[in-house]
């Protein structure tokens, strides 16, 4: 046998590479058609059936009503989703913008500190970094509901702690205004997102080559600008990646808003993902999901803004 | 991981005692108080717990509200079995799903492989509150326990991506030569996956099954939108209800909370050290 002969020998009986395509395709099928079928009828197929929905009219019971479809009415008609009356939209749509620029933007700062913190060397860090993953393993469900608790006019222990250290004169009904209830739930989606934004920037410190700093501190650069001209921006991939992650999950963050704001109605506190759900209870699926539409759109544009801001992509040499 | 570094010429300066001291206080207070505050009402009567004001502690604390709790009324019991079957009944269609993929994708390179990448990180982004419309018109008729069923369709689906994510990850850093060994030695693919390769990324299993598991037991907008009976209702969904318009349960509501978050943070606290490399395994480098 000749030497040529041998790899294309070993190649048969690992069977791998250079065939057909189509045989490639077939041979892979097996192992990917159960993700295909999973992905295809549980994500796809329902995305497809909402736009589909939204151009046909039906009842808050989730009826329908006729059989034509209605073009736009649902989004723009009389009762529509951005035009229903009664219904804040413009304060609502800015909410959402400052709910997902506020929410990530703190997070992402507060992260970066809190990773170069459990990022030191020292005795217990490994316990400590346990009390940072907390709010990530509790369900949000269950930590806005202690806020919600601990915030009651009444019976709130926070409002009473407040009371008690002199912050505040009297107690207040945080959840019971939609402004404040806002921004309580503001707080409470940096910290649940704040577990999640740490341990990605960490995994990216400890990617950081202790040579690339140490030969920054031989060149005579501080402690800051070490960080600022070197450990920062050899964290971009990582911080893009937290930072993308979390604008996803914030944007369809429903329990936070829904637990901690105590006021019915289509009120001022409202962003765009539970007042879809609002419709879904009142004017059942055609309106919902017609918002669903246009809240997946703008979901989609301000991941692409922020692509186009931050460029996660681009390499860092 | 835990790499001990060395303390060299001046950029790991031992730190501060009391930088640590104060950092490491803040931490604990500002992540613990919430659960905290839960820990402690879970142990007042509904006296105590809706007095005005309230006090800080309770006169003895009730332990046996963890007993009590399962008698009322909302029936935490059922809730919790609802809880237990999706995450589980998730977490193992999820494992017998990626697998496979992850596998496979890490294995070998065909045409469409990208188009498949691309395809898992565009569920990624997708998530069931902003399809819950559409999930409720796929799933309404699914009555009964068929619920759960349609709900570990769910979990499973949307937990997809990152578990193939992770797993592939983890596949792709086992030397493909002890793959190619075993297949000479006459094993099949699927048996080199099984009985060769498997073994070999435990960790990155492991760290897929407990973040899958940990999501699903958390869900809440897909179960809230499609459960319409309260027996059926996981504890995410339920818990509210011991907030009647007139009695306030919440010492039970926090009894049950606790319940449903310690196992979950045991679990969590496993896979801690692998969370960090292993989040980013596919994605940082």
């Amino acid at each position: 046998m000749s030497l040529t002969a041998t790899p294309s020998m070993v190649r048969d009986s690992t069977r791998r590479r250079k065939r057909s395509g189509t045989h490639a395709v077939l041979t892979a099928l097996p192992w990917l058609v159960p993700t295909l079928v999973l992905i295809l009828g549980v994500v796809l197929y329902p995305a497809a059936l909402m736009i589909y929905t939204s151009f046909f009219k039906y009842n808050n019971r989730g009826i329908q009503r006729g059989d034509a479809p209605v073009g736009l009415d649902n989004y723009i008609g009389t009762a529509g989703a951005l035009t229903f009356p009664g219904v804040p939209v413009g304060r609502i749509l800015l909410n959402t913008v400052l709910w997902v620029a506020v929410v990530v933007l703190i997070t992402v700062v507060l992260s970066l500190a809190l990773a170069q913190f459990l990022n030191l060397e020292f005795r217990g860090r490994k316990a400590l970094r346990l009390f940072v993953i907390l709010p990530w393993a509790c369900s949000v469900v269950m930590t806005a509901t202690v806020f919600r608790y601990g915030l009651q006019e009444n019976v709130g222990l926070f409002n009473r702690l407040l009371v008690d250290t002199g912050i505040l004169q009297r107690a207040q009904a945080w959840t019971k205004d939609p402004t404040s209830a806002f921004w309580v739930a503001v707080f409470v989606a940096i910290y649940v997102s704040l577990p999640f934004t740490t341990y990605t920037i960490l995994a990216g410190l400890q990617a950081v080559p202790d040579d690339v700093r140490e030969a920054a501190h031989v060149d005579g650069a501080d402690g800051l600008r070490r960080y600022w001209f070197i450990v920062l921006p050899l964290l971009r991939p990582a911080i893009a990646v937290a930072a993308l992650i979390n604008i996803i999950n914030v944007f369809n963050s429903l329990p936070i808003l829904r637990l901690l704001q105590e006021t019915p109605g289509y009120h001022t506190g409202h962003i765009t993902t539970t007042l879809m759900f609002e419709y879904q209870r009142a004017l059942g699926p055609g309106v919902s999901s017609a918002l669903s539409v246009l809240n997946f759109i703008f979901c989609l544009v301000i991941i692409a803004i922020y692509l186009a801001i931050v460029q996660p992509t681009k390499e860092v040499a | 991981m835990a790499r001990t570094r060395s303390v060299r010429g001046g950029i790991n300066k031992p730190p501060s005692p009391w930088v640590i001291a104060l950092g490491s206080i803040a931490i604990v207070v500002f992540f613990g108080f919430p659960y905290a505050l839960m820990f402690i009402s879970s142990l007042k009567t509904r006296l105590e717990i809706t007095n005005i004001p309230p006090d800080y502690f309770p006169a003895t604390p009730r332990f046996d509200n963890y007993l009590t709790v399962w008698a009322s009324e909302v029936d935490p019991a059922s809730s919790l079995l609802a809880t237990a079957v999706i995450a589980l009944g998730a977490t193992l269609l999820v494992l017998l799903v990626a697998t496979p993929a992850a596998y496979y994708v890490a294995r070998f390179r065909f045409p469409g492989r990208m188009v498949f990448l691309l395809l898992v990180l565009c569920t990624q982004m997708l998530q069931p509150t902003v399809l819950a419309v559409g999930l409720f018109q796929e799933f309404k008729g699914w009555q009964g326990y068929a619920v759960w069923a349609a709900l570990i369709l769910i979990n499973a689906a949307f937990n997809l991506s990152f578990a193939i994510w992770i797993m592939q990850a983890f596949f792709a850093s086992v030397p493909k030569e002890i793959d190619e060994a075993a297949l000479i030695d006459g094993l099949g693919r699927l048996q080199t996956m099984f009985r060769i390769s498997l073994p070999l990324v435990w960790p990155g299993i492991v760290t897929a099954i407990v973040f899958v598991f940990v999501n699903s037991w958390n869900e809440f907008s897909a179960a809230f939108i499609l459960v319409q009976h309260t027996n059926l209702q996981p504890l995410t969904v339920s818990m509210p209800r011991f907030l009647g318009l007139y009695i306030k349960d919440w010492q039970y509501l926090f009894t049950v909370a606790m319940i449903a978050i310690v196992p979950v943070v045991i679990l969590f606290s496993f896979i801690e050290r692998r969370l960090i490399g292993g989040l980013t395994a596919g994605s940082v480098k």
